[in-house]
C-alpha cells in the first residue's frame, strides 16, 4: 500500500534554451515545496507559467534544470505515477493490458482487479481504448497511476475538456480511489471550484519566472467536500480575502 | 481474370504467331513443365535466394533505420551514404559483386541485400522519425525497459512502415533477384528465362511468370494479409 515517504522538491532555476529570435527563457525560480503524509496539493496559476514544465522536472522527464528532487531520507528519485492531459493509453493494447505493461513483471490482478471495480471499469478491462470514452479513458489513466503504487501521483488538468456533469463524477471516482489509497499528488488546475474540492492546500503561482505567490490550506473536512455549497462559500472568501487571485486564473 | 484471358486468346487468335501464345498452350507448358520437377526446382531455388535476402535486409534495416530515426548525429553522418546507396544501378552492385567475390550463392544474396536495405533503412526511419513523443514520455516516467518500450510502444507504431517496406521490398527483390541469377547462377527463375529467351520459347516464359505471379498472391494472401489483420483488430 502507499509508502509514506516525504517528497522534497526544489528548482534553483529552469531555462528554456534561446530558439532563433527568441531569447533565453526563465521558467521557473526558486520554487520549493514539500509534500508530507499523502498530502493533496492544487497548483494554480496562470495558463503559461511553467505548470506543466515544473510536473515533467518532477517526472524525471526534463532534465535540464538546476535544482533536486527526492523521495524520504534516501534522496533516491521519487517513484512516479503522472496522469497526463490526454491519457496517452496504449491503442493497441486492451484496458488491462494498457495497466499490467506498467506493473511488468510485478504485476497483480487483485490489485488491478481492485482498481477496476473503484473506477467502475470492470466490464470494459478487454475493451481497446479507441472504443472508450474519453472520461473513461481519462479513469483508465487514473488507474494506472495508481496502479504503480508511487511515491507521488501527478496530474496535469486531468479533468479539462470534460463535459461537467462527466468532469464531476470523473473527480468523485478519483477522490473515491485516493481515499482508499492516499499518495501524495500534485494536481494542476484552472478550476478553483475543483481544486477546492479535491486539495488539501492550495498553492498559487505566478507566471512565468514561476514562483510561489501564496500557499492555502482548504479547511473543508473531507466529508463535507461534495456539498457544492460548502465549496461555493469558501471560494467566494477566497475571492474576497485574495482579490489577486482573480487576476491569477 | 477471365475477360484478361479472353483477350489474350483472342489477341493470340488473331495474330497467330510464335511469339504470343493462347493460354491453352502456356498453360499445358505449365503443366508439363511441373510434372518434370523442372519448374518446381527453379523456383525453389529462387524462393529460397529470397527468403535469406529479404530476411537479412529487413532485420539490419529495421535495426538500423531505427538507431538512424533516434539518433541525429548517426543520422546526419549516414544520410548522404543513404542517399548514394539507394540510387546506385542494381545491375552496378550485382556486377560488382560477382567480380569482387566471384560467382558464388553469397555475392549473389549479398547482391540483392545491398540493393534492398537502403530502401528499408528509409522506410523505417521516416517511422522513427514519427514516433509519438507523447507515448515515449509516458514509457519514460512509468520506469518500463528498454525491451518493453522497443516491443510494446514503438514496434506496433512502426508497423505500417515495415508492412510497406515488406510490400515494396518483395517487388524490388524478385526484379533483382531474376536478374542477379541471370547473370551468374545456374540455376533459377533467372537463368530459366535467359535460356528460354535464347531459344525464344515465349510459352515458356508466360507459364514460368504466371508461376511467379501465383507464389505473390500466395504470400498477400497467407502472410501478409493475415499480419495486417492481427496487428490492427484494435482499429475501430
Amino acid at each position: 500500500m502507499a509508502t509514506m515517504s516525504d517528497i522534497h522538491i526544489n528548482i534553483a532555476s529552469k531555462f528554456y534554451p534561446a530558439i532563433g529570435r527568441a531569447g533565453q527563457h526563465l521558467a521557473i525560480a526558486d520554487l520549493t515545496l514539500t509534500l508530507k503524509s499523502n498530502e493533496f496539493i492544487c497548483l494554480l496559476g496562470p495558463s503559461g507559467c511553467g505548470k506543466t514544465t515544473l510536473l515533467n522536472i518532477v517526472a524525471g522527464l526534463d532534465n535540464d534544470y538546476k535544482g533536486d528532487i527526492f523521495a524520504g531520507q534516501s534522496h533516491s528519485l521519487p517513484k512516479i505515477g503522472y496522469i497526463f492531459q490526454n491519457p496517452r493509453l496504449l491503442p493497441w493494447r486492451t484496458v488491462r493490458e494498457n495497466i499490467d505493461l506498467v506493473l511488468g513483471v510485478q504485476s497483480s490482478s487483485a490489485v488491478v482487479d481492485g482498481l477496476l471495480e473503484v473506477m467502475q471499469l470492470t466490464h470494459f478491462q478487454h475493451v481497446y481504448p479507441e472504443r472508450l470514452s474519453l472520461g473513461m479513458s481519462r479513469r483508465v489513466a487514473i488507474i494506472r497511476a495508481f496502479a504503480v503504487d508511487p511515491d507521488i501521483l501527478l496530474m496535469d488538468e486531468p479533468f479539462v475538456s470534460l463535459d461537467a456533469p462527466t468532469a464531476r463524477q470523473v473527480r468523485e471516482l478519483l477522490l473515491a480511489l485516493w481515499n482508499e489509497r492516499p499518495h501524495n499528488v500534485l494536481f494542476v488546475t484552472h478550476d478553483l471550484r475543483e481544486a477546492i474540492a479535491l486539495a488539501d492546500r492550495l498553492i498559487f503561482l505566478s507566471a512565468a519566472p514561476m514562483s510561489f505567490i501564496s500557499e492555502i490550506k482548504v479547511p473543508i473536512a473531507r466529508a463535507e467536500r461534495h456539498n457544492e455549497s460548502a465549496i461555493e462559500a469558501f471560494r467566494w472568501q477566497l475571492l474576497n480575502d485574495y482579490p489577486l487571485i482573480k487576476t491569477l486564473l | 481474370m477471365l475477360v484478361f484471358i479472353a483477350i489474350w486468346q483472342a489477341l493470340a487468335a488473331y495474330f497467330a504467331s510464335h511469339t504470343l501464345p493462347t493460354p491453352a498452350i502456356v498453360a499445358t507448358v505449365f503443366w508439363q513443365s511441373c510434372v518434370t520437377g523442372e519448374l518446381p526446382f527453379h523456383l525453389g531455388a529462387t524462393l529460397l535466394r529470397l527468403v535469406v535476402s529479404f530476411s537479412i535486409a529487413m532485420l539490419l534495416g529495421c535495426a538500423l533505420g531505427i538507431v538512424l530515426g533516434r539518433n541525429k548525429r548517426l543520422d546526419a553522418f549516414f544520410d548522404n551514404w543513404l542517399v548514394i546507396f539507394l540510387n546506385v544501378p542494381a545491375l552496378v552492385t550485382i556486377i560488382l559483386c560477382y567480380v569482387w567475390f566471384g560467382l558464388i550463392e553469397s555475392a549473389a544474396i549479398l547482391a540483392v541485400v545491398l540493393n534492398k536495405l537502403p530502401n528499408v533503412i528509409v522506410t523505417i526511419r521516416e517511422g522513427t522519425r514519427a514516433l509519438d513523443q507523447d507515448l515515449l514520455e509516458m514509457a519514460k516516467c512509468y520506469n518500463l525497459s528498454k525491451h518493453d518500450t522497443l516491443v510494446h510502444v514503438i514496434w506496433p507504431q512502426l508497423h505500417p512502415f515495415v508492412m510497406g517496406a515488406t510490400r515494396s521490398g518483395l517487388a524490388l527483390i524478385w526484379k533483382i533477384i531474376l536478374v542477379v541469377e541471370l547473370l551468374g547462377r545456374s540455376n533459377g527463375m533467372g537463368y530459366q528465362l535467359h535460356l528460354f529467351f535464347q531459344l525464344f520459347d515465349v510459352a515458356s516464359i508466360l507459364a514460368y511468370t504466371i508461376a511467379f505471379v501465383a507464389v505473390i498472391q500466395l504470400i498477400e494472401l497467407m502472410i501478409l494479409k493475415p499480419l495486417d489483420k492481427k496487428a490492427l483488430q484494435w482499429r475501430r
